[in-house]
């Protein structure tokens, strides 16, 4: 299978604090990985330093083939790469309707300036229906965002990221404060990621949601890795355990 | 699909209908006076100059900003004009420093707020002191009587009768809402407005240059006060020193009569051109009805908060 991002190593250090230890990390081609672990195990670390966020300290990376170095790696040249981190709350404005939204800072326009609007609609429709599968439901271009739920709200950023072409999106809990039913929507969109041929980093600290829809399972604690496992190689309770086991440990 | 466009523009549908009640209202109250074509002529002449100054805020306001300082702006403007004018007698000279001490004065505002960072009310309520003390000191309370202006080729193209009856001024209202309008709805850079008013942070994540927009619409409000300052110059062939003083209030309500949304992101320019249209026509709807003056700033009261109750019981409805 193609690797996307190959990790060979990675440290990174905060001072006298050590956030990362020789990590590996892969992530292939219509691959969704669920990256687990306690809150300070170095999920964040990690994927700020594939965002381009934090420079790494020691390892190797590899995006798509390419060696990168870490001073040369920043948030646009990741971007580049086509990886791009959906935020739940800060990516959309509420009071502006969907194809306002979906184009923002990218919009399709004449040589002057002005947006082609009729065109950008026809897209937003595209994307919700075939991209995200949001149909139906009074959703239209003309919606306003403040009027989704939350659920709708992250689909509408993931069909975003998968339209401009990244093949790499980055959800940073994606399901903290969300309902049960809103939850299950954005498990389904996390499946038409994959089913769209891109790749997704989820990261969470709830397995239930994680297991259902991930490939495989990294886990983090302290800085390393401690458990790598493929979904058909273990049973949702199995990875309970095993995620007990390693918070035990410490 | 008609229903949904009814849906989408039911703000303007309802101020537009607002207008036409106020319209009725004074036809049946004073019909000798609202029945003939002079009076719309006269609104013609008279509501394009806090009207213009309307417009530009709406764009201040829908970007989260506020601008209190174009009364004083108008004053330094209006100065600047008629003094250059008296002194070289090319009135096309004076109109193009005029434009430029309106797009300075707008250009110190954004800095001040988007550079230093002080928050835009504070920042140019400090800016309106200071401009009208500024105009006050240069004039020495004197006012500037530039009765040849009327002679200069300038004058016609704008504030002259089309076809010797529509105010040119009433044409310049018309063109620069209509600019405004496609430049809000149609462009990015009205694109990043809204966004800016709505969520500074979000607009900043998906590459918006937030500082050069929110300066820029500074710029282009102290552009259209210099102008607005400018036809009055022309109209009244005279400035004095209070100049714009009383348009503050008037200009404010205009935009939120129109539905522009005090807390950003959200406002219409058609809504602004209603808005103070309805505003122009109250003074002398009231007093050729009959009442006397006094009543004018009570109505405008009554009309300002019942469309803004209006509006924030829709939206709390989440019906706009």
């Amino acid at each position: 299978m193609e690797k996307l991002i190959q990790m060979r190593g990675i440290g990174k250090k905060f001072g006298e604090i050590v956030a990362l230890q020789d990590v590996d990390f892969e992530l292939g081609k219509k691959e969704v990985v669920g990256l687990l672990g306690d809150n300070g195990a170095g999920k964040s670390t990690l994927i700020k330093i594939i965002t381009g966020v934090y420079p790494f300290d020691g390892g190797e990376m590899f995006i798509r083939g390419t060696k990168v170095s870490p001073q040369r790696y920043t948030v646009q040249e990741a971007r580049k790469f086509g990886i791009e981190t959906v935020y739940q709350e800060r990516s959309l404005g509420e009071r502006q309707p969907l194809w306002r939204n979906i184009f923002i800072g990218r919009h399709v326009t004449n040589s002057f300036g002005y947006i082609k609007v009729r065109k950008e609609k026809e897209e937003t429709i595209n994307i919700l229906r075939n991209l995200i599968g949001l149909k139906g439901a009074g959703i239209s271009p003309d919606s306003f965002v403040g009027m989704l739920s939350g659920g709708e709200r992250q689909g509408i950023a993931i069909g975003r990221a998968m339209y401009f072409k990244s093949e790499i999106i980055v959800l940073d809990e994606p399901t903290t404060a969300l309902s049960l039913k809103e939850v299950e929507k954005v498990l389904t969109f996390i499946n038409m990621i994959r089913e769209n041929g891109k790749s997704c980093i989820y990261i969470s600290h709830n397995i239930y949601h994680v297991y259902s829809v991930s490939d495989r399972f990294v886990i983090l604690e302290r800085g390393r890795v401690v458990g790598h496992y493929r979904r058909s190689e273990l049973s949702l309770e199995e990875l309970s355990e095993k995620l007990m086991l390693h918070a035990k440990s410490d | 699909m008609l229903k949904t466009t009814f849906n989408r523009f039911k703000l303007q549908f309802g101020i537009f209908f607002m207008l036409l009640i106020l319209i009725i209202i004074f036809m049946i109250l004073s019909p000798s006076t609202f029945l003939s074509k002079r009076i719309y002529i006269s609104f013609m002449s008279t509501i394009p100059f806090a009207a213009i100054l309307a417009l530009g805020l709406t764009l201040v306001i829908i970007s989260g900003d506020m601008d209190l300082s174009f009364p004083s702006v108008m004053a330094i403007s209006g100065f600047t004009f008629s003094s250059l004018f008296l002194s070289t007698g090319n009135a096309l000279i004076a109109l193009i420093a005029a434009l430029m001490v309106g797009m300075g004065a707008g250009l110190i505002n954004g800095f001040i707020v988007v550079k230093i960072g002080v928050p835009s009310i504070i920042a140019t309520i400090g800016m309106q002191f200071f401009w009208r003390g500024l105009t006050t000191v240069i004039c020495e309370g004197m006012s500037n009587s530039i009765v040849a202006v009327r002679e200069t080729t300038l004058h016609p193209l704008f504030v002259g009768r089309v076809g010797s009856v529509i105010p040119a001024q009433a044409l310049w209202f018309l063109g620069i809402a209509i600019f405004l309008w496609s430049l809000l709805n149609r462009h990015t850079f009205g694109d990043s407005i809204r966004f800016i008013g709505d969520n500074t942070q979000t607009a900043r994540i998906m590459g918006i240059n937030v500082d050069y927009v929110r300066i820029l619409v500074f710029v282009q409000m102290g552009l259209l006060t210099a102008f607005s300052s400018v036809l009055v110059c022309f109209e009244m062939a005279n400035w004095w020193p209070t100049q714009g003083e009383g348009y503050m209030l008037l200009v404010f309500a205009s935009v939120f009569i129109g539905g522009t949304s005090v807390f950003g992101g959200r406002g219409t320019i058609v809504g602004t051109f209603i808005g103070s249209i309805i505003i122009g026509i109250i003074e002398a709807g009231v007093i050729s009805s009959g009442y006397s003056g006094f009543w004018t700033r009570l109505i405008y009261g009554v009309i300002v908060v019942a469309s803004v109750s209006v509006y924030a019981i829709m939206m709390k409805k989440k019906a706009l």
